[in-house]
């Protein structure tokens, strides 16, 4: 049992009129883990934990979540696992500590509510209703009612969206948290760092499919390779500089005086490096590791980038 | 927090527990609501004060407190059950708080059964501060009150499904305007403090058609003219409460 995948999707399409949403996914999620589903928006990764939450039945293929299936056994599922969605889902006229007193209640053995608050920095609320409540603290909240009635399984969606950089790692830290009480936890985010900081699994999806999962380490490693850059002398014998370096290395100098080595860079390559540019009395300067990231895997598995960010040269 | 502390022990409340503390919830809310109480408490206070101390309309024979209090019940009970009840639950369902309710514990049935309770609490409420205050002006009602309790039940599931339908098919905007502009029309239009013999013979036939006619008429009938029990009335009822109720159970969205 402890080693059953809580969740199971398997060829899960889902349109929406015209449009499919979903096309073909299939997911294992392993128990006790965090799972990351990383991807741009419009990938589908709303609709696939909306799937799995039970808000939307799937056009073809099966979802099973601990084992149930989210339709079918919504009520013996829903205690079990908890929620947090993208926004809103709170009275606009409740204040914080109400509704979130309010799920307690719902539930047959909840966590501590004042513990709780206390935790995720909701003492300050007050008295204020939740349609006054700042972005941050709505999500605050919105993650507190997920984790609330103890669940096994809980389903983020998009958890740290609109945080400020505290709150973003105080919400890190809660997942870590519920990792380590053994909740397993599956959160959708296109933040690259969230995943990779976060997640022992990442999923990810693109067009409505998976189109690659595993450990953040693992996804680096395979694909491009990792870049060294220094700035030196124009025109640098590149023939004598490979022949240095270890087999499966390039090295070559896209603009003069600017010199870049792609391969397994690792410390011994970045001595051999400095030790050539020793013997050749060559200063490198301005020398850069760029570490392959899931941003570079996902701009190589789909031609896309993740975030709007600008891409590095 | 420390360690354990999230330890998975999930499990749902006992039923009865949930429906409690959704209803204590939901009431909380609509009591705190001003648009709400102005709605369900001010106006119906105020036409009950203002009509019956000043002849604006004629009310026939006898105190115009008897002719008003029940109509005035019947508008109480429109407010809460179909005009309170289709704006809040329309903009829970607008900003996803039917949605989450629904990833709980608490099963849909159990929701509704709790916004139903809540309304009962409400007209509880309602009745109790409108009847002091009609006694105060003079009020003298007749009848059986197994009678008024029913045309109330009746007269509540039929405003109730009405809402419901509303609030689960339309935008939130659409249906905050439309149920405000439904409660002006029928207080106008529903016997409620214009008698019905006020307009032409082929609109009042239709008009008495209407839920909050059949409630407001039947009402009358009992507490100001003494009739055992207006079966008439309560048909109508009856047959918007089902009609009602089965729209909404069918064509209700919860996102």
């Amino acid at each position: 049992m402890e080693n059953e995948p809580v969740v199971q999707v398997t060829g899960l399409v889902k349109r929406y009129g015209a449009k499919t949403a979903v096309n073909g996914l299939d997911l294992v999620v392993a128990a006790g883990a965090v799972t990351a589903v990383l991807g741009p928006n419009g990938a589908g990764k709303t609709t696939t934990i909306e799937t799995c939450e039970g808000y939307r039945r799937p056009d073809a293929g099966t979802v099973r979540v601990l084992g149930l299936d989210p339709v079918a056994d919504a009520e013996r599922l829903r205690p079990r696992v908890g929620v947090m969605l993208q926004s809103g889902g709170v009275y606009s006229g409740a204040r914080a500590d109400e509704m979130l007193r309010h799920m307690a209640k719902l539930h047959a053995h909840p966590l501590d509510v004042d513990a709780l608050i206390e935790r995720l920095g909701l003492g300050d609320c007050g008295r204020t209703t939740y349609r006054r409540l700042s972005g941050g603290q709505q999500q605050r909240l919105s993650l507190a009612l997920a984790v609330v009635g103890r669940p096994e399984l809980v389903f983020l969606d998009e958890p740290t969206a609109g945080l400020d950089p505290q709150a973003r790692r105080s919400t890190w830290d809660l997942v870590r948290e519920l990792r380590a009480d053994g909740v397993s936890v599956v959160l959708t985010t296109h933040f690259m760092d969230e995943a990779e900081a976060l997640a022992d699994d990442v999923a990810i999806i693109d067009a409505g499919r998976v189109i690659a999962q595993g450990t953040p380490e693992e996804l680096c490693r395979g694909g491009a390779e990792n870049t060294l850059r220094f700035t030196g002398r124009p025109g640098l014998d590149l023939g004598s500089l490979l022949k240095a370096l270890p087999d499966g290395c390039g090295a070559a100098e896209p603009l003069p005086g600017t010199y870049r080595i792609t391969g397994n860079v690792d410390p011994q390559l970045l001595a051999t490096v400095t030790s050539w540019c020793a013997q050749h009395g060559v200063m490198p300067e301005g020398i850069s590791v760029e570490r392959h990231t899931l941003e570079d895997v996902f701009l190589e598995l789909t031609g896309k980038q993740l975030t709007g960010k600008e891409l590095r040269a | 927090m420390s360690a354990g502390t999230y330890t998975p022990r999930p499990g749902a409340a006992p039923l009865p527990r949930m429906i409690a503390a959704q209803t204590a919830l939901e009431t909380r809310m609509l009591l705190r609501n001003g648009e709400q109480l102005l709605l369900t408490v001010i106006i119906p206070t105020l036409l009950l004060v203002l009509f019956s101390a000043v002849d604006i309309v004629d009310t026939g024979a006898g105190e115009s407190v008897d002719f008003l209090a029940p109509g005035i019940l019947a508008l109480a009970v429109m407010s809460t059950a179909f005009t309170g009840q289709a704006i809040a639950t329309g903009f829970e369902r607008r900003y996803g708080v039917l949605k989450r309710l629904g990833a709980s514990p608490l099963p849909r049935w159990a929701l509704m059964t709790a916004k139903t309770l809540s309304v009962l609490v409400t007209e509880v409420l309602q009745i109790v501060l409108l009847t002091a205050i009609a006694f105060a002006l003079g009020w003298s009602p007749e009848g059986s009150p197994l009678s008024v309790l029913l045309l109330l039940v009746l007269g509540t599931a039929a405003f109730s499904g009405l809402g419901l339908l509303m609030a689960g098919t339309l935008k939130a905007e659409a249906t905050l305007a439309a149920a405000n502009l439904v409660f002006l029309l029928l207080l106008v239009g529903g016997g409620v403090i214009v008698p019905l013999d006020k307009f032409p013979d082929a609109v009042q036939s239709m008009l008495g058609l209407l839920p909050v006619s059949a409630l407001s008429e039947g009402l009358r009938d009992v507490l100001q003219h003494g009739a055992s029990m207006p079966w008439a009335q309560a048909g109508i009822l009856a047959v918007w409460a089902v009609l009602g109720l089965g729209a909404a159970a069918k064509f209700f969205r919860w996102e």
